[in-house]
Order: structure tokens, then sequence, then C-alpha cells
């Protein structure tokens, strides 16, 4: 073994490096708040929406989950031009995350919500509430509680892959590898240590969203 | 300019092959390791759990397409020249094995105690044990959530692309590249995909329901 290992170049880019972290930060939360929303509506849709919604939702999931990301971000940035929408790559990466997260995020809402006993949401009707308070009170909460453990998982996914997103360019963390090791060429180096920060930044969510269920969700005593 | 023509499409069509090629290499590997882990995470003795535990750990929160690159410039460290088929298969073989290993490790764990005692009542030692008690009853449940991880693993192979590899998205790009329709090419990509993961996610939804009913 030969090589000679430089890792001083590497951390001489520190700046660039964070950058690219805060910037990977910010997309997968903006993904993760924007793809919580799409989930909700699609779930309540294909559970309570006509039948010709609830077959729109069924192939937008399924079309989703059968086709690798990478080409979903190319139609994004390249396809939808052809259609008179043009994204600058940070927005196309945005939407590309949302549509994807928003598949996954359905069938797992759609789930919780089916967790829910019929009884449950009849007894909120026989204490007059409005459909909208049943949902949040009777029908929210406790689905929360029953997905939260497959729903941040699936945000911890949406994070590592938004990695992807370097192949049109977007600014994150990748990318910011992919410009300093054209500079440099340590590319084992450069990859190796931004590999670590995604570990890193995945303990960050493992963190915080252990501690959101301890402080926010947990369960009230059954009695 | 070039313009999309039957030859075109032939071209990007008949990459399929690599992408299924890398999806079979994959999971051949994935199947090695993963039992390798699962064995290992369900092991009696801590040092093996935890190195297992660690193993996942690391693959469940890196990016793959790190993993991928990682995959590819680690060998020439060791003076080991890999093409990107190479990088590609082994990457994602370890990959594999984390996830494969994890989902698997469940499957055994379901398997009710008493009949661990009751095979080593018996007077079965673990690898018996394992081959005849445990791994028998555990395949029919691992079967579902193993599809729906090959359907991951296909559509993962297209980051394989970046590092360089010609399979089905390679390809769409090298053609996009010179007629420009990415609309129609990529959307031709996605549906080929689409017709390779869609029979594999409604087959695995299908056993899982056939399960729950079986065990309700």
């Amino acid at each position: 073994m030969n090589y000679v290992f430089e890792f001083g170049q590497v951390f001489a880019a520190w700046d660039e490096l964070l950058a690219g972290a805060l910037r990977t930060l910010w997309l997968s939360a903006a993904s993760m708040a924007i793809g919580l929303v799409v989930a909700i509506a699609g779930a309540l849709g294909k559970t309570s929406g006509p039948r010709w919604l609830r077959w729109v939702i069924d192939a937008y999931i399924e079309l989703i989950r059968n086709t690798p990301f990478l080409i979903q971000i190319f139609m994004v940035f390249f396809g939808l031009p052809a259609i008179g929408i043009r994204l600058e790559a940070d927005q196309a990466a945005l939407l590309a995350l949302v549509i994807n997260v928003g598949a996954y995020g359905i069938e797992i809402i759609r789930a919780g919500i089916e967790s829910i006993q019929k009884g449950q949401i009849e007894a909120g009707k026989a204490l007059g509430l409005h459909p909208l308070q049943i949902f949040r009170h009777i029908v929210l909460k406790p689905a929360l509680q029953a997905i939260y453990p497959s729903l941040t998982s699936q945000f911890i996914l949406l994070m590592l892959n938004s990695s992807v997103c370097s192949a049109i360019a977007a600014s994150e963390l990748t990318a910011a590898a992919n410009d300093i090791q054209a500079r440099n060429f340590r590319s084992f180096e450069v990859y190796f240590v931004v590999t670590g920060m995604y570990f890193v930044l995945s303990l960050m969510f493992w963190g915080i969203f252990a501690w959101v269920e301890r402080t926010f969700l947990r369960q009230p005593a059954t009695r | 300019m070039r313009s999309l023509g039957p030859n075109e499409i032939w071209f990007i069509l008949l990459a399929v092959r690599w992408t299924l090629l890398l999806s079979i290499a994959a999971f051949a590997g994935g199947t090695v390791g993963g039992l390798l882990i699962a064995l290992m995470r369900t092991s009696r003795f801590k040092g093996l759990r935890w190195a297992a535990i660690a193993y996942i750990k690391l693959f469940q929160g890196t990016p793959l397409l790190m993993q991928l690159v990682l995959a590819f410039f680690v060998p020439g460290i060791f003076g080991i020249d890999v093409d990107p088929w190479g990088a590609a298969a082994l990457g994602l073989s370890l990959h594999a094995s984390a996830f494969l290993g994890e989902i698997w490790r469940g499957c055994i764990e379901v398997v009710p105690k008493g009949q661990w005692e009751a095979s080593s009542a018996l007077g079965l030692r673990y690898w018996n044990q394992m081959r005849h008690i445990v791994v028998p009853q555990a395949f029919r449940i691992a079967i579902p959530p193993t599809v729906g991880f090959l359907v991951q693993l296909i559509k993962a192979t297209s980051l394989a692309s970046i590092i360089g590899f010609v399979e089905l998205t390679r390809a769409a790009q090298v053609i996009n590249n010179a007629v420009f329709q990415p609309f129609t090419i990529f959307g031709l990509v996605a549906l080929t995909y689409f017709i390779v993961c869609w029979p594999l996610s409604l087959y695995s939804r299908r056993m899982e329901q056939k399960l729950a009913l079986a065990t309700r």
C-alpha cells in the first residue's frame, strides 16, 4: 500500500463542506415539511375522496415507488422544460424530493389513518365535533403516534437520497464534494470525509426524532 | 444533430440487460453478506452482535451514492484496479448485505423461542437448529420484504450511472446528450424501470396480505 493520504487539502475547504452540509440540511428539512403536507393531503384523498381521485393518487404512488429517484429528478430538471416549466437546479431538487417522499408518505399515513377504529370516529360525531376537529384530534394525533417510526426513517432516507441531487448540480453536500475533488483530485479523501459528515447528519436526525417522540408523542397513560 | 430513431431507442432498451445483471449480482452478493449479518446480529456472542449492528448503522446512515463512490476509489488505495462494473457490484452488494441482514434478523427473531428450546431438547446443535427448524419458518415470512427490497435494489442500480457504468440510466443520458429529447427519453426509461419493478411490488404486497391472513 503506497497510497499517501492527504486529508489536509480536504480540511482546507472546510467552509465549502460546512456550507454544503447546511444546504443538505435545509433541502431535506424543507422537503420533509412540504412532503408531509402532500402525504397528508394524499392520504385524505385516498381514504375519503371520490373514486377518480383515489385512482389518480394510486397511479402517482405506484409510478413514483417503482421508478428510480435519479430518473425522477432528470424528468423534473430536463424533462419539464419540454412542457414549458423551467426550474433552477435547486428548485428542481426540492420539487423532485417532495414528489418522491410524498408517494411514500401517503401509504405510511394512510396506514396510520386506517389504524384508527371506526368507533372512535363515531364517538367524535356523537359528541358533535366538526369533521375537521375529528380529523385533527381523533384521527391525526393517534395516527401520528402509530406511524412515527416508519415516517421518520423515511425522512432519514430522504436526507440520504438528497445526495443524488448532485447529479443535476443542485447545491448540497455531495455537489460540494464534487467541486472540491475536481480541484485537488483527492477523490478518496474528499468522499470519505463527506460520507462521515452524512453519517453525523443521520445521527443528528435520529437524535432529534427520538427527542420529539419522547417529548410530544408519548402515549397518554392508560388507566 | 442526430435524431431519436429506432436505433437510439433500441440502444437504450438493450441497456436494461446491464441493469438486470447488476441487480442480480448485487442481490447474490447481498444474499451471502446479508445471511452473515443476520446470523451475527442474532448470535449469542456480544462482539458479533455489535459488529453487525455497527455495519448496519454505517450503511443505513450514509448515502448509497457515497458508498458506490467509495467502492470505486477505496480499492485503488490498495493498488487494486476496479472498473465501474466491479465497483458498482461491490458497493451494491455491501449495501444490500446491511439491509437484507436487518430484514432477515427480524424474520429469524419472529420464530418463537419455544422452537429453539424444543429443538435443543431434541439434541440439535446451532447449525442444525438453524437449517432444519428456524430458517424454513423464517424463510416464508422473509419473502415479501425481501422482494420489496429487491425493487429498491433494482432502482438503486441507476446510481451506478454516476460512477460511469453504462446501464439503462447511463445509456439514456448518452443518447440524450446526442439528440436532446429528455422528456421522451427519460419518460421511456422510467416506463422501463416501472415494467421491471411493478410486478415485483405487486407480488410482494400480495404475499404480504396472504401471510397476514394466514397468521391471523
